[in-house]
């Protein structure tokens, strides 16, 4: 009963957060929904018994990549002249309503397979173990962390000039 | 080996009852947190003032004890302005979402054995996260104010946390590490010997990420009043103004009790309470705090950034190393010669590491 009404309250804020994120006109307000979009996204794992990826998801989404967005929303000029709505506003429409129908239809229309066990009380060591115990996933991992540096170290050399100096803004 | 009578395990519904248990913790961590803002405040302002050579607040109440109290009526009672073209919700919001993180912190501290209002497993992870979220208050103050000293206050403080939270998270790893949960309840009970003994480095890092986080002097660079009047919060009047205030030093109170907890063996202790030894302990952080806000001068921004970057980081990142081979050595845990072995090589790699970083050879380097 609790976790239905929590569920609900949820679900709906998701909905109208993420409607106001793209419907707003203040962009900033936009990046800020987007936070409670995230926020609300944690809410819906811990409802699932994900608790570390509950953390994990704030800690990430909410606390960096929200905070990001943001940063670069004030470095951006006239953000609050220039509207977010543009000509592509009635394409945009049409394929995001078409999304949303497939997805809707794909989500009816799967046969969900539930799992008789009972959720796992501790998560983290579980996820420990299957991410770097023995058969787990520690080469993928390890390719991720690779190509994040590898694109962190990208963007470094793509911003600097050839005589090893930088540009400026 | 329990220290004291007091270490009998609470049951983890105290006082009985899921709701009462709730309303009880909930009702005691707010109540505490304002008086121990208030006793900080006190604190700092006679202490600081002490450093000074001067006597400080002294004339309200005896000792000047109730000068917070005096203060917050005061505010309470002053103009609330808001900017004409401010963003007016975001302007009202920003306060409260700087603020309740460092109440959200306190819900997973515990505060006797086994006594917090949940005792997550996940619980220093959730803490790392929810401090996270105070970020978003500051940004959010600096924007809407439309004001652009509080603008800059809001990127410096971007780029503060989110680089800050590295070391910081690296010298927490150090203490998962060697007690292999992440429950904060858990990491107190397994400190037979306090983990700053085998954690020096770790403590130190810990504590400068913390006051950088938490926007302490000397890394008080979201409201340097040389350079941005008073950063993010200078449109801000009357209580909300005072809730950024309340925020800061909540935020003091929740970092002091997350660092007694995880390196000064939280609640344990002989003969006195559990709740006495970790106040206790954390008026002796805040002290330490409050020292340094005395002592050292503001760093510049890129000082700050190249401390972090190039001092702070590789330090977190060999102490880690180390730390992994201690537990890999002795798995059953850690000998107690190994305390003054840390100590040697904590003090060992600060001298050397500070002799070889340079932050922009004392200038900023503007081409």
């Amino acid at each position: 009963m609790g976790v239905t009404i929590a569920f609900w309250l949820l679900a709906i804020m998701c909905i109208i957060s993420a409607l106001a994120v793209v419907l707003g006109r203040n962009i900033f307000r936009a990046a800020l929904l987007l936070a409670l979009l995230f926020f609300s996204v944690a809410g819906l794992y811990i409802i699932l018994n994900a608790d570390f990826l509950a953390a994990v998801q704030v800690l990430i989404y909410v606390g960096a990549v929200a905070i990001l967005v943001l940063l670069a929303i004030m470095l951006t000029r006239d953000v609050t002249a220039g509207g977010a709505l543009n000509k592509f506003r009635l394409p945009a429409l049409i394929f995001s309503l078409l999304l949303v129908m497939a997805l809707v239809y794909s989500v009816l229309s799967t046969p969900w397979q539930i799992s008789p066990q009972a959720p796992l009380e501790t998560t983290t060591a579980a996820l420990g173990e299957k991410l770097f115990g023995e058969g787990g996933f520690i080469l993928p991992v390890e390719v991720a962390a690779v190509l994040l540096l590898a694109s962190a170290l990208g963007a470094i050399v793509l911003v600097k000039e050839k005589d090893g100096k930088w540009k400026s803004g | 080996m329990p220290w004291n009578w007091f270490d009998r395990p609470l049951p983890a519904d105290w006082p009985g009852g899921y709701w009462w248990h709730l309303l009880v913790f909930a009702v005691f961590i707010v109540g505490l947190t304002l008086t121990m803002v208030m006793i900080f405040i006190y604190l700092e302002r006679r202490g600081v003032a002490r450093f000074q050579i001067r006597p400080g607040p002294n004339r309200c109440g005896p000792f000047g004890i109730m000068q917070p109290m005096a203060d917050a009526i005061k505010v309470l009672f002053k103009e609330d302005i808001v900017p004409d073209k401010a963003d007016g919700v975001l302007h009202w919001l920003a306060p409260v979402v700087a603020f309740f993180p460092a109440l959200l912190i306190l819900a997973v501290v515990p505060f006797h054995n086994g006594a917090a209002l949940v005792d997550l497993d996940i619980g220093i992870l959730y803490v790392i996260a929810v401090s996270s979220i105070s970020t978003l208050g500051v940004v959010m103050a600096g924007w809407s104010s439309n004001n652009k000293y509080s603008l800059i206050a809001a990127i410096r403080a971007i780029a503060q946390t989110v680089s800050y939270e590295l070391p910081m998270v690296l010298s927490i790893i150090g203490v998962i590490v060697l007690t292999g949960s992440l429950s904060l309840n858990d990491i107190v009970a397994r400190q037979s010997v306090p983990f700053i003994f085998f954690q020096p480095l770790g403590f130190l890092i810990f504590l400068i990420g913390l006051m950088a986080e938490m926007n302490r002097s000397p890394f008080d660079l979201m409201e340097a009043e040389s350079e941005i009047v008073a950063g993010f919060h200078t449109e801000y009047s009357s209580m909300k103004q005072a809730l950024f205030y309340l925020a800061e030093y909540a935020h003091a109170f929740g970092g002091a009790a997350i660092i007694s907890t995880l390196f000064l063996g939280g609640w344990k202790g002989p003969i006195l309470p559990p709740l006495v030894w970790l106040l206790l302990k954390t008026v002796l952080v805040f002290a330490i705090m409050f020292w340094a806000r005395a002592t050292l001068p503001r760093v510049r921004i890129d000082q700050f950034m190249g401390f972090l970057w190039k001092g702070l980081l590789p330090l977190a990142l060999i102490n880690l190393f180390f730390t992994a081979a201690e537990v890999l050595v002795w798995p059953d845990g850690l000998p107690l010669a190994l305390i003054p072995i840390n100590f040697v090589a904590a003090g060992f790699l600060i001298v050397v590491w500070s002799g070889l970083i340079k932050f922009g050879g004392g200038r900023v380097a503007v081409q």
